[in-house]
C-alpha cells in the first residue's frame, strides 16, 4: 500500500551529529535521521484541516553493535518513529528530513524493500500477530515455495536457541505465556537476520525474570553485530543494556547522553529534564518534577521544556535551542555547556 | 470450565431454549388461526354444494365447537406422537407434503445461500482491500441498489428481462407442463431453478459483501497487519495471508444467521416464479385454509431458522479462536 509519507531533501540542515561522530569514524552509523519531522492532517471541525505535529526536528544516529535506547513518556511519539523509519505509518501522515541507511538516502520505496530483511520491527504485544495464525508460520513470515524448508529449520533452531519448546510452533497466538509471547516476537527479528532492530516497547508488564531474560536477547542481537534501537519508556530497562540513551520529549530528543553520564546526581547528563528523570527514579532522589508534557496540538515557540525548566533563561523562550556536542553526547539546551 | 463441561453446558442450553421456542411458536401460530376468519369446514367442502344438516355432521367430526385449549392439546398430542394430520388441500400426509416441498426449497435456497455466500465474501474482499477506489465505489453502489429493491419487483424484473425478451429460460414451474415426472430431465429441473436461484442470492450478496468489506478494513488496520507490512508483506499475499482468513468466520457465521431472510425471501421468490417448494405452498395453504399444512410449515420452518443460528453459535463458541483469546484477555 502506498504512503504519501516522503523524504523531503531540500533540508540540509547541520545539526553538530557529524563531529559527535567524529571518534566513531570507523563504525558508519547504520541508521542516520537528521531533523525528522512528523505531522498528521486532520479534519477539525467541519472540513477544516489541521496538521497535528507529532515529531519535531528529532536526530538520532544508530551504530552496528550498540543498543540506543530512546526513553521517553507514554503519548510522546516513540512508536510513531518506529513506523517512520519502517514507512509504515497511516496515509495522512506526512514525514519531513533526512533519513539514511548504511550512508544511502532511506526512501520510502527502500523502506519497503528492506523491512523484513534488514530492518525489523519487534512489537509490543501479542495484537501484534494473527489471532488465527499458528506461531510457525507467523514468525517464518511469508517466503516463497523453494525456501520454506530452510527457513523450517531456522525457525526450529531460534526457537531452541530461545527455549521455545516444539509444541509451540503450532500454538496460535492466544495459548501463549507472556514470557513465551515476548521470546517468540523477538524470534521474527531474529529469524529475519535484519541488520537494524527496533523494538518497541519491549517489555511492558514483564516480571524481573523475563525482563532480563528479554533484555539479554536485545544485548546478544548488539553483540552479534546488529544496531538496536531499543523503544521505551521504562529508564531502569534501558539503562541496563543500552550504550547510549536518547531522551525523548513532547516529539524530539532533547538529549543523548552516554550510559556512563548517569551515575551520582546526575551532573553529567546535559539536560535538565534528562537530570529530572534520572533524579525521579525511587533508587535516587524520588522526586518529580511539576507540571506534563505539552500536547501535541500546543504551538510552542522556543524550548519545549521551557514552562518546567528551572534552569530557564529569556533566549529560552524564542526559539528552539541547536543542537549541539557537549562533552561526548549531544543536547538541546542554551544552558548546557 | 473445561472443554466438556462447557459443551454439556451449551447442548442443555440449546435444548431448552428450542423446546420453549417450538411451544411458544405453537401456541401463538395455533391461536391465531383460531382466531382469524379460517374456516376448516368452508376449505373442506369448496364449491361442494351442501346442505345444512351434512354441515353440521361435519363440524362435529373436525371438532369445530370444542374449547380452543382442548383443540390446541389434542392437536399438540398428536404431533408429539409424529402426527401432522392430513392436508386439506392436497389429501394426503401433511408430513409428506412437507418433505417434498421442503427438499424442493431446500436446493433452491442451497444454491442460492452458496453462491450469494462466495460472490459476496469475493466482491467484500475486493471492496475492503481497494478502499476508497472507484472500484470500492462501484461495488458499494452496487450493494445499496440491491439492499433496496423489493424481493418480488427483483424477481419479476429478471423474468421480463430473462423469460419473456431473451427467452433464454422458462417462465416458471419445476417441471415443463405435460411432461410426466419420469420423463423430466436434470437439464429440465436446472433451468427452472436458474432464475429464482439467481434471484435470491443477489438480494443476500448486498449483505454479506458490505459485512465482508467493513470487516475487511478493521482487520487491515489491525496491529498485526501492520506488523506483517513491517515485515515486507504486500498486497494481494497480504490480504491472503491475514486478511481472508480473519473474515472468513465472521462472514461464515453471518451467513448462518441469514437463514431467516432465506426463508422470507423463497416465500416471495417461489410465488413470482411458480416455483413448487415450501413458501409458494405456505401461501397456498394460507389462501385455502389448510390449517395442519400450515401449522406444520411454521414448525418446519422455525427449526430450519433455529438450527441456522444454532451452527452459527457454534462456530461463534467453539471453532473461532478469537473468541477464546477473549476469554483469556478478560
Amino acid at each position: 500500500m502506498g504512503n504519501k509519507a516522503e523524504i523531503n531533501p531540500k533540508k540540509e540542515l547541520s545539526t553538530g551529529l557529524e563531529t559527535v561522530a567524529g571518534d566513531r569514524k570507523k563504525t558508519e552509523a547504520l541508521l542516520t535521521v537528521e531533523d525528522l519531522s512528523l505531522s498528521f492532517t486532520q479534519y477539525a471541525s467541519g472540513l477544516r484541516q489541521t496538521e497535528l505535529k507529532v515529531i519535531s526536528n528529532l536526530s538520532i544516529q544508530a551504530y552496528k553493535g550498540e543498543i540506543l535506547a530512546i526513553v521517553g513518556s507514554s503519548g510522546s511519539g516513540k512508536s510513531l518513529l518506529a513506523h517512520a523509519i519502517l514507512g509504515i505509518l497511516p496515509l495522512n501522515a506526512k514525514l519531513d528530513g533526512k533519513m539514511e541507511y548504511d550512508g544511502k538516502k532511506l526512501t520510502q520505496e527502500r523502506k519497503k524493500e528492506m523491512r523484513g530483511k534488514e530492518i525489523a520491527l519487534i512489537p509490543q504485544a501479542i495484537t501484534y500477530l494473527d489471532p488465527l495464525m499458528k506461531i510457525s508460520n507467523q514468525v517464518i513470515g511469508s517466503v516463497e515455495k523453494e525456501k520454506e524448508s530452510i527457513m523450517k529449520k531456522l525457525q526450529r533452531e531460534v526457537f531452541q536457541r530461545y527455549g521455545l519448546k516444539p509444541e509451540v510452533e503450532r500454538m496460535l497466538p492466544h495459548e501463549l505465556s507472556g514470557g513465551m509471547t515476548r521470546r517468540v516476537l523477538v524470534s521474527t527479528a531474529v529469524i529475519s537476520s535484519s541488520k537494524l532492530i527496533i523494538a518497541d516497547e519491549p517489555t511492558p508488564g514483564l516480571d524481573d525474570k523475563t525482563l532480563n531474560e528479554t533484555l539479554s536477547y536485545f544485548k546478544d542481537m548488539a553483540d552479534k553485530g546488529c544496531a538496536v534501537i531499543l523503544i521505551t519508556h521504562d529508564i531502569e530497562a534501558a539503562l541496563k543494556i543500552s550504550h547510549k540513551i536518547a531522551v525523548f520529549y513532547a516529539g524530539t530528543v532533547l538529549e543523548v547522553a552516554n550510559v556512563e553520564d548517569f551515575k551520582n546526581n546526575g551532573e553529567n547528563l546535559r539536560h535538565p529534564y534528562t537530570r529530572a528523570l534520572w533524579n525521579a527514579l525511587p533508587q535516587n532522589k524520588f522526586q518529580a518534577i511539576k507540571g506534563h508534557q505539552p500536547m501535541q496540538d500546543e504551538v510552542i515557540d522556543g524550548c519545549i521544556f521551557y514552562d518546567r525548566c528551572s534552569k530557564k533563561k529569556a533566549i529560552c523562550s524564542r526559539g528552539i535551542p541547536q543542537l549541539k556536542q557537549v562533552n561526548g553526547g549531544v543536547v538541546r539546551c542554551n544552558n548546557a555547556s | 470450565m473445561s472443554n466438556n463441561e462447557k459443551i454439556a453446558s451449551f447442548i442443555g442450553k440449546k435444548a431448552l431454549r428450542l423446546t420453549s421456542l417450538l411451544i411458544i411458536v405453537c401456541f401463538a401460530s395455533f391461536m391465531l388461526i383460531q382466531y382469524s376468519p379460517i374456516d376448516p369446514v368452508r376449505a373442506y367442502i369448496g364449491e361442494m354444494p351442501v346442505t345444512a344438516e351434512h354441515k353440521a355432521k361435519l363440524e362435529a367430526y373436525w371438532g369445530v365447537n370444542t374449547p380452543p385449549q382442548e383443540k390446541f392439546l389434542n392437536w399438540a398430542g398428536d404431533i408429539l406422537k409424529g402426527d401432522f394430520g392430513t392436508s386439506l388441500i392436497y389429501r394426503t400426509p401433511v408430513i409428506d407434503v412437507i418433505e417434498e416441498r421442503f427438499t424442493a426449497s431446500l436446493i433452491l435456497m442451497g444454491i442460492s445461500w452458496l453462491l450469494s455466500g462466495i460472490m459476496g465474501f469475493a466482491l467484500g474482499i475486493i471492496a475492503g482491500a481497494n478502499q476508497g477506489t472507484w472500484v470500492d465505489k462501484a461495488i458499494k453502489t452496487y450493494c445499496y441498489a440491491l439492499a433496496a429493491a423489493p424481493t418480488f419487483w427483483l424477481a419479476l424484473l429478471l423474468l421480463i428481462v430473462f423469460s419473456v425478451y431473451l427467452g433464454w429460460f422458462p417462465i416458471g414451474l419445476r417441471v415443463p407442463i405435460g411432461v410426466t415426472a419420469d420423463n423430466v430431465t436434470f437439464f429440465d429441473w436446472l433451468k427452472r431453478l436458474i432464475l429464482p436461484a439467481i434471484t435470491l442470492s443477489l438480494l443476500d450478496i448486498a449483505k454479506i459483501t458490505m459485512f465482508t468489506r467493513e470487516k475487511l478494513i478493521e482487520v487491515l488496520s489491525s496491529d498485526y497487519v501492520l506488523f506483517a507490512k513491517a515485515r515486507g508483506e504486500k498486497g494481494l499475499d497480504l490480504i491472503l495471508r491475514h486478511g481472508v482468513r480473519n473474515v472468513a468466520l465472521p462472514a461464515i457465521t453471518l451467513q448462518f444467521l441469514g437463514f431467516s431472510e432465506l426463508f422470507g425471501g423463497t416465500v416471495l421468490v417461489e410465488q413470482v416464479f411458480s416455483y413448487p417448494g415450501i413458501g409458494q405452498t405456505a401461501v397456498s395453504a394460507g389462501l385455502k385454509s389448510d390449517v395442519p399444512l400450515l401449522l406444520g410449515i411454521v414448525i418446519f420452518s422455525t427449526l430450519f431458522v433455529f438450527f441456522g443460528n444454532l451452527i452459527a453459535d457454534i462456530i461463534y463458541e467453539f471453532i473461532d479462536p478469537r473468541i477464546k483469546q477473549q476469554e483469556a484477555l478478560v
